[in-house]
């Protein structure tokens, strides 16, 4: 497997606050919250427990009724304090009270030697009741895995491109055999001919973790980001075509599934890289999934008018300073708001500028020096215009696929058109990048996924 | 400059709705926006970020581009003025005879493209959009200097609205907005853009003959009419470019240096250069379009070459690509982003094609002595065809894949 996919097209953002290889354990949050609007293409979520019940680490804590099989599961010990409704009663948060030391639902354990036996009826009920199933992303669609279906593939990416993103091996260390446990699990609940693909970063050093895997096709990428995006190296490998699917984890998610068999436990603990300009000590800092962020980011800013973002500054959502991190989200960057008027001639269109651009018309200098770390704030530079400009979509997008004609199918509701230009292979991430460099400042994400669930739904 | 801005966010309530000028909310943002960079931030969902560019920069970019070819022809209409009449005058005196009369119809241009683009806006309640700012420009660029100013403005309405409203703004047209309002003026007035039109008199009108102090032999005709008239008279085309009336006028190096009659900015092939190196350096306009043209034009003056219907097919190509609009039409014109193809396949066949047709029109039908602006139109008109087959050909590659896989 030495040969090595290069994709010529992308961008990465280079940005200041990288996380220092250096891990905080000793901050527990107060509280976690469990957030449906984290799964995307959630149906309608049926709570399973109260406000004041007791819970372990994997306790159901609600379902969702057009799948009812796949638990959603409290990554934390203690007590049930609010769920939160908004209109229609429609479920917002669950928060749960978090103990200071977790205690864990007792799920069956196995040695390494004994996993050899098991058999894919011993294993799914347990991933789906532990709550580990919820990692399990199918494409099409980038939505929860059915676990009645039968993927053609199963890719697991195991680096990150997005701007100051985690490092894995650093985040995983030590955590080899439970990733090797997990494959190993993964492995029984496909047939025989479906592989498991590992993405893997050609210029990195071989990794510890995912260097020796067994069990899994290696694929080694190269190039600017999106090339982490498992969308990106799905299409280099083994492209969706219409009626299949494959499924997609992240490394995280198959650690998870190894520790539930090897540990017998279901553990959300994670290790996230909180990063940005912001941050007084950007590094890695070990919590829970949806992990209440105050505590962490106390003491820890340069200035206060600045946002919080769950996940990346590409794909991820703004949360208030005492939010909960997204569930899927290994990440916090922190930024300074841009909410300030600025002078044509001095800083705006007109001025010369060292914000950071991938074009390079008048005044934009950023071209002049990429690779320094730049500090980026929330201002979108501009309005919203029609599309206007073309060929700068296909510059950042590392796919056979013609994101402007696909965007504009999604606009006219063309369903064949969507269809044959490929909405199967992409989700929102593949197009984090093209509604970045937008001159129309179009919202791009939000258009593909309308357009995903137009198909879904038709 | 925090204090203008807090002026003009009190007056902000008078234009929302509710307000006093509600109708006009679109007229303040857009002045608004002209002078501060909205506060605007990033949804809470999408990306956090966005890069620093926006359409306002990008079109002035355009603008920028065409500054070289805008002071060249300021420059040269001075420059042909003091030809006809044999004048000494120096770079400054030309450069202002020029301005006089190039300066007003930039200004008609702007103030009747913006009127018609802050209406609609208005009416359709949309922001104003920053085309205008290329086209305000490019439309006195490409006509005679002598051209009445009332004409110019009448152009710009009739092309926006034409062209460009109707179709559902910016963004959507079909056809280039400035060579539709350059078309319109060739077809409903054609005696103020064709003929020896090109030069102007003291007061800026075209010279009519037998005016006094005319230099003897002195013809306004453009290197283009020289070769057409040529060609139908069967006379050798380089022949008669020598024989022309001021020495080397017609020469290949002042054809390509550009002084010689012809539209305000079009008639230098060099600066025109310095404009597509700007377009291309800063990445705005495509270099696929603009060196596709000139290979288009190249090639089929040189299968007219083979062919020799008459002497004007049998003119050098490399002439071809320095005279009449060819080179300005290729680095401003051709490569409108919304009228030309969409896809990069697209857009080497869309503009190699245009420089073909500009060449077979110049040659073939002795009617329209220039092709260039027939030929962007044309092909602006075939460009989503292009796209079709570039779009239908990754479909195929997409449908073979599923083919090829149910086959296993």
């Amino acid at each position: 497997m030495s040969d090595v996919i290069r994709l010529k097209k992308g961008f990465d953002i280079n940005l200041v606050g990288k996380a220092e290889k250096k891990l905080v354990d000793n901050i527990h949050p107060d509280t976690v919250a469990l957030v449906p609007d984290d799964f995307v293409g959630m149906g309608r979520p049926k709570v399973v427990v109260q406000e004041g019940d007791l819970v372990k680490a994997g306790t159901p804590i609600f379902y969702d009724k057009s799948m009812e099989e796949v638990m959603f599961t409290s990554p934390v010990s203690g007590e049930v304090v609010e769920i939160k409704r908004g209109e229609k009663r429609k479920l917002l948060e669950i928060k749960i009270l978090a103990d200071k030391e977790i205690d864990y639902l007792e799920f069956e354990r196995y040695t390494v030697s004994q996993l050899a036996s098991l058999s894919k009826e011993d294993i799914m009920p347990e991933l789906l009741r532990s709550g580990v199933w919820v990692n399990m992303i199918q494409r099409p669609y980038g939505i929860i895995a059915n676990p009645s279906d039968t993927p053609k593939a199963i890719f697991v990416s195991t680096f990150d491109s997005n701007p100051l993103a985690p490092d894995y091996d650093f985040a995983y260390k030590g955590q080899e055999q439970f990733f090797q446990a997990g494959i190993d699990i993964l492995k029984k609940i496909v047939p025989q001919n479906c592989n498991i693909y590992l993405g893997v970063n050609a210029k990195a050093e071989v990794s510890k973790i995912f260097g020796s895997v067994k069990g899994a096709v290696t694929k080694k990428f190269e190039g600017k980001h999106p090339a982490g995006n498992v969308g990106v190296q799905i299409h280099h490998t083994a492209p969706i075509n219409k009626g299949e699917i494959v499924w997609t984890i992240k490394p995280y998610g198959v650690i998870q599934i190894g520790k539930l068999f090897l540990n017998g436990e279901y553990d959300a603990s994670k290790n996230i890289a909180i990063v940005g300009s912001e941050v007084t000590n950007p590094q890695y800092y070990k919590t829970f999934i949806g992990a209440n962020i105050e505590k962490y980011v106390k003491n820890n800013l340069k200035s206060d008018h600045v946002r919080f973002i769950s996940g990346n500054v590409l794909t991820g959502h703004r949360i208030e300073g005492n939010g909960y991190l997204g569930f899927y989200d290994e990440q916090l960057t922190i930024i300074p708001e841009g909410d300030k008027p600025r002078f044509v001639l001095t800083d705006g269109w007109l001025g010369f500028s060292d914000r950071l651009s991938i074009h390079r018309a008048w005044g934009l200098l950023s071209f002049l020096n990429m690779s320094k770390e730049r500090v980026i704030d929330t201002s979108t530079n501009g309005e919203e215009r029609a599309f206007v400009v073309t060929g700068t979509y296909e510059q950042v997008l590392p796919m056979d696929v013609l994101p402007m004609h696909l965007i504009k199918a999604i606009l006219a509701n063309d369903y064949d058109g969507m269809e044959s230009l490929g909405i199967y292979e992409v989700i929102e991430e593949d197009f984090a990048l093209c509604e970045f460099v937008d001159v129309s400042k179009q919202e791009l994400q939000a258009i593909i996924r309308k357009g995903i669930n137009m198909i879904r739904e038709s | 400059m925090k204090f203008l801005h807090k002026i003009l966010e009190k007056q902000r309530p008078l234009f929302e709705k509710g307000g006093k000028y509600e109708k006009f909310f679109y007229l303040f943002e857009a002045g608004e926006t002209f002078m501060f960079t909205p506060p605007t931030t990033t949804q809470s969902k999408g990306v956090q970020v966005r890069d620093a560019i926006d359409l306002k920069r990008l079109m002035m970019t355009v603008v920028i581009a065409m500054v070289p070819c805008l002071i060249f022809g300021i420059w040269n209409v001075g420059h042909q003025h003091a030809l006809a009449f044999g004048k000494t005058m120096t770079f400054m005196d030309k450069f202002l005879f020029g301005a006089w009369y190039v300066v007003p119809m930039i200004i008609v241009s702007y103030a009747a493209g913006g009127l018609v683009e802050v209406v609609f806006a208005l009416i359709r309640k949309h922001p104003i959009n920053e085309g205008f700012l290329v086209t305000g420009m490019l439309v006195p660029l490409i006509c005679p200097v002598t051209i009445p100013l009332w004409q110019i403005g009448l152009a710009n309405i009739f092309a926006i609205v034409l062209a460009k409203e109707v179709f559902g703004g910016t963004g959507m047209n079909v056809l280039n907005v400035a060579m539709t309002a350059r078309a319109f003026l060739y077809f409903a007035y054609p005696s103020q853009i064709s003929g020896d039109v090109w030069t102007a008199n003291e007061t800026g009108n075209v010279i009519s003959l037998g005016t006094q102090g005319l230099v003897d032999g002195y013809s306004g005709a453009t290197a283009l009419s020289v070769a057409a008239s040529a060609g139908t008279a069967k006379a050798e085309i380089l022949q008669a470019f020598a024989n022309s009336w001021s020495p080397d006028l017609f020469s290949f190096w002042n054809l390509f240096w550009g002084a010689i009659p012809g539209c305000v900015g079009e008639t230098s092939t060099l600066m025109a250069l310095i404009g597509a190196a700007i377009l291309v350096l800063t990445g705005v306009g495509s270099g696929r379009i603009i060196v596709s043209v000139f290979v288009g034009a190249y090639f089929m003056g040189w299968v007219f070459n083979l062919l020799s219907a008459n002497t004007f097919a049998q003119m050098p190509p490399h002439y071809h690509l320095v005279v009449g609009g060819l080179a300005f039409g290729a680095v401003f014109m051709a490569t409108d982003p919304v009228s030309a193809s969409h896809t990069a396949t697209g857009k080497w066949i869309y503009g190699f094609l245009i420089g073909v047709l500009t060449v077979i029109i110049r040659v073939v039908n002795p009617a329209y002595p220039e092709g260039i602006m027939l030929a962007v139109l044309l092909m602006n008109v075939f460009a989503p065809l292009i796209d079709h087959y570039v779009v239908e050909a990754n479909k195929k590659r997409r449908e073979r894949r599923l083919v090829s896989r149910e086959a296993i």
